[in-house]
């Protein structure tokens, strides 16, 4: 179950973070075929870490795409070094995945 | 008890983690953006005009100033509403905040990022469109806030319904 995909490559002096993670992002609007309205699903909060410290969080609604992707770029990593992603829905489940910078 | 006492204990250490974080980028920005690493903006998430999503993120009357050092990237038009990619990057200084609005989707908030310390104002990301709407991003710069527009014509929305 790899429901995060994070790549993290290190370009001068910065390092671009780069993810994909698996979730429906359902918003709560949408009907199924009997009419009935499908219940929001959704990341709302991913953080991103590095040596204990954290170097970004994203509020993410319902209006964010199926599967979201998502890039950042940070500065003062560098190849060797480990990332740390997680995420977190409105329904409390919530995933983590490590990387480290190439 | 020994669980609460627990958890109680770890509430204390999140919390202190990140007044630790804070205290690094300084006092001044921290007075000056209240509200940066506050928990998930439940109100702003779900205010259904652009109104009652500036009222819920910021405190008082907040307008935005145009700034041309806000590089908002989107298609000039999205043929697939559900997917259309959108990258905010900034040559501001002390940017701590994106904020991604859709005007005319039913709820116009879309994403904030939160940038800690060395953390380039460059994330892209990729959202949803009910309907050709103006994409608007905020930037928080040493405690003002600026915008950047760009109209996406929408072929074929993605809020279903």
């Amino acid at each position: 179950m790899a429901g995060i995909k994070v790549k993290a490559k290190q370009s001068g002096e910065f390092v671009e973070v780069k993810t994909l993670m698996k979730h429906p992002m359902e918003t709560g609007l949408r009907k199924d075929k009997a009419g009935k309205k499908i219940p929001a699903n959704h990341i709302t909060e991913i953080t991103v870490k590095s040596a204990g410290k954290v170097l970004m969080t994203i509020e993410y609604g319902p209006a964010i795409s199926k599967n979201p992707y998502t890039s950042l770029v940070v500065s003062g990593k560098k190849k060797g070094d480990t990332l740390n992603i997680s995420w977190v829905d409105n329904t409390g489940k919530s995933e983590n995945a490590d990387v480290v910078v190439k | 008890m020994m669980q609460a006492i627990n958890n109680e204990r770890r509430t204390l250490l999140k919390g202190s983690a990140v007044a630790i974080a804070l205290g690094m980028t300084g006092v001044a920005q921290l007075l000056a953006t209240p509200k940066a690493f506050a928990a998930w903006p439940k109100d702003a998430f779900a205010g259904r005009s652009m109104d009652e999503v500036m009222a819920a993120l910021f405190d008082g009357t907040v307008s935005p100033v145009d700034s041309g050092d806000i590089f908002l990237k989107a298609p000039d038009i999205a043929e697939n509403g559900a997917v259309v990619p959108i990258s905010v990057e900034s040559s501001l200084p002390n940017v701590k905040r994106i904020i991604i609005l859709v005007e005319e989707n039913p709820t116009p908030m879309t994403a904030a990022f939160n940038l800690g310390e060395g953390v380039k104002a460059d994330v892209s990301t990729r959202i949803k469109m009910g309907k050709t709407s103006n994409v608007v991003a905020l930037v928080e710069s040493n405690g003002n806030i600026y915008a950047a527009r760009k109209n996406v014509k929408v072929t074929i929305g993605g809020c279903g319904g």
